[in-house]
């Protein structure tokens, strides 16, 4: 016998099951609390200024692109492939690039490039979380291995928070192998409780919002 | 009590800047735990922790049909599942693994199950080099040391200790700045993400309807253990099953506010397979392993089972007044507190430390911060009564039992009860032997001059 079959049988042993499909399980818990857009926005600027990140919510478009301009200034940027980063015309400014295809060509700007600018396929206000889904348009390492991460959402992209998210993808993995919260920069506080941010992920965290 | 344990204990409670630096860190914890648990920030926090209380208890009840589910759903995912008995096995699957890609270095984000399994230990012998990636576990693995808290690792050691050691290790200069040494382990760190061929995760929970695992971190070591090597292993014990994503909506509301008071971890991953196909990055290959490793003898005891429903948040720890003094190293195991001392014996048997079961002053503390419920003080006594029984057993504890022959032949006999009392008052108290111990810690309240029942004798007579 295998371990496979020799855990599971033990595991019905313990147990006293048969292999006989289980009673339902409690019903998954989720509340969608009813929170108008201005309020998402409000809570989501709140919440990422509290985490020690920076955010704006900006009317256009253009307004965006402006903005990105200011903070990179030109310094050298990895932008995803996502459609509203080339919409808002932030992929051709200066000094970024984007639409990279080939993994080794992106490994190498993201470890070298002074920002990584993606979009977040959602936010959960609640928590000033973007929720990032892996795919063609967004790759992992954008928002992971330079010192900067900037982040664009459309408004329409704010959730009030994880209930509202899990109601929309009851299965994330239909969709994407890799969903990711990221709440603030990165941080630590392993040496004598001291937070430090930027261990291994960014230290700063931008969140563009945009739209009215 | 175990000469070791014994020691460990003496040494932790004699050196006042570890009592300082435990009842710091663990303080902090409780009071960020507290303000994000409160009425006002989370006023489902009681339905929270009743609703994954109830999750967990079906899941482990279930627990042959929702593996088996996870295992289907990852499979469907192109992901690969390996089944292991022991920590032998587990590291064979990873080395079968690093040796069918050709692989040589490994970057590890922090994973409990993995210390349980000594895996960087085991995969140094055959040639490959492991890397912890978590800063305080670098820090531990750099000076060859365990754990010392589930959540906060390294939080026995000081920055002169991390300087002496980076120094010592890595050769760079002395340096206590915290922020410096931080920035000398990412470069150190960055490298050896770039340039691993496998990286080993643990994880949080395994999602069955999904074939997912989640991990919660704050660092980006994670992240970038899962995402840049080609090859992501993820180990897990087999009680890590939850049922569904949307269960996440609890769990994840829990997790974090009591492991660390944040209402979300900065990362929390949700993976679910290798890359699909047009997408840039990401591992090419996903494998998750299942560890026994002593969890299904636990399942067959229905009365201790919800052992198994901890999540490793680690509030238990900072909670119990026995944890904050005798801090992790003197816990015989990798996991320390509270929830140390209910899993340990049941793992590795009642022998391997009779003390641990009685190092508790039973005061709920632990109970009451579980974000799953678990009952903790009443699996302690369960395995306070096993120990007395194999002990009864072992013919051992005789004295404890001719004391209370002598208290039972007393308490009936009230003349005989209050002479041996009103001689027993007249003792000197020096305490002697084992009760030196005792003593150092603690004062012995002088006996009243006289007892109640005299007094009360007096007070009828007037």
């Amino acid at each position: 016998m295998n371990h496979r079959e020799a855990i599971l049988a033990d595991v019905r042993r313990g147990l006293g099951r048969n292999g006989e499909p289980p009673p339902s399980p409690p019903a998954a818990r989720i509340v969608r609390p009813q929170v108008p857009r201005a309020a998402r926005v409000e809570s989501m600027l709140q919440k990422v200024i509290a985490l020690a990140g920076t955010a704006v919510h900006l009317r256009t478009g253009e307004e965006a692109r402006r903005f990105v301009a200011a903070l990179t200034g030109g310094q050298s940027a990895i932008a995803s492939n996502a459609l509203v980063l080339r919409e808002y015309g932030i992929t051709t400014l200066p000094g970024v690039r984007s639409g990279v295809t080939e993994e080794a060509e992106l490994r190498g700007l993201c470890a070298t490039a002074s920002f990584g600018i993606s979009s977040a396929d959602y936010a959960l206000s609640d928590t000033g979380s973007l929720v990032m889904l892996a795919s063609p348009a967004e790759a992992r390492l954008i928002s992971l291995l330079p010192p900067v991460h900037i982040a664009v959402v459309p408004v329409d992209r704010l959730l009030s928070g994880l209930d509202e998210l899990f109601t929309l993808l009851p299965l994330p993995a239909e969709q994407t192998s890799s969903m990711v919260f990221i709440t603030g920069p990165s941080r630590t506080a392993d040496i004598e409780q001291i937070l430090v941010r930027g261990v291994h992920g960014p230290g700063e965290v931008h969140v563009v919002i945009v739209g009215e | 009590m175990s000469a070791r344990f014994d020691q460990k204990i003496s040494e932790t409670l004699a050196d006042p800047r570890l009592q300082l630096a435990i009842y710091t860190a663990t303080g902090r914890l409780m009071s960020h735990r507290k303000a994000v648990v409160s009425e006002d920030a989370l006023p489902e926090y009681q339905e929270l922790r009743t609703q994954a209380s109830a999750i967990k208890r079906h899941t482990i009840e279930n627990l042959d049909w929702y593996l088996e589910e996870f295992e289907r759903n990852v499979i469907a995912h192109g992901g690969h599942v390996h089944w292991c008995r022991t920590a032998t096995d587990v590291a064979d699957v990873v080395l079968g693994i690093a040796k069918q890609r050709g692989a040589r270095l490994i970057v590890k984000s922090k994973s409990m199950t993995t210390e349980e399994v000594d895996l960087n230990e085991r995969l140094s012998h055959h040639g490959l080099e492991s890397v912890e990636t978590d800063l305080g576990e670098y820090i531990l693995q750099l000076m060859h040391q365990t754990p010392y808290h589930i959540v906060a690792p390294a939080l026995h050691l000081t920055r002169q200790d991390v300087a002496k050691v980076f120094e010592d290790s890595l050769g760079v200069p002395h340096d206590i700045v915290i922020e410096n040494q931080t920035l000398t382990a990412r470069g150190v760190l960055r490298e050896k993400f770039l340039n691993a061929d496998i990286g080993i995760s643990g994880a949080n929970f395994l999602i069955a309807d999904s074939g997912a695992v989640t991990i919660v971190e704050n660092e980006g070591n994670a992240r970038l253990s899962t995402s840049a090597p080609q090859v992501h292993i993820a180990i897990a014990g087999i009680e890590k099953l939850i049922p569904r994503a949307q269960d996440l909506a609890t769990f994840l509301k829990l997790l974090a506010r009591s492991a660390t008071g944040q209402p979300l971890s900065v990362y929390t991953s949700f993976l679910s397979g290798p890359r699909k196909p047009g997408e840039v990055d990401g591992p090419t290959e996903f494998h998750v392993v299942l560890l026994d490793g002593g969890r299904t003898k636990l399942l067959a005891d229905a009365e201790k089972r919800e052992s198994l429903h901890c999540i490793r948040c680690g509030a238990c720890l900072n909670h119990c007044p026995v944890y904050r003094k005798i801090g992790g190293h003197s816990f015989p195991w990798v996991y320390s507190g509270p929830i140390g001392a209910i899993i340990t014996p049941q793992f590795h048997g009642l022998d391997s430390e009779p003390a641990l079961p009685f190092a508790s002053t039973l005061c709920g503390a632990c109970a009451e911060v579980c974000p799953v419920k678990i009952d903790i003080p009443k699996i302690l006594l369960e395995l306070r009564a096993e120990v007395r029984d194999v002990e009864k057993q072992n013919a051992d504890g005789q004295l404890e039992r001719a004391a209370f022959r002598a208290f039972a032949y007393l308490a009936v006999r009230p003349k005989l009860w209050s002479r041996v009392l009103a001689f027993g008052r007249r003792l000197p108290v020096w305490p002697l032997g084992p009760a030196g111990a005792w003593f150092s810690e603690r004062e012995l309240p002088v006996p009243a001059a006289r007892s109640f029942r005299e007094l009360w004798k007096e007070r009828q007579g007037r």
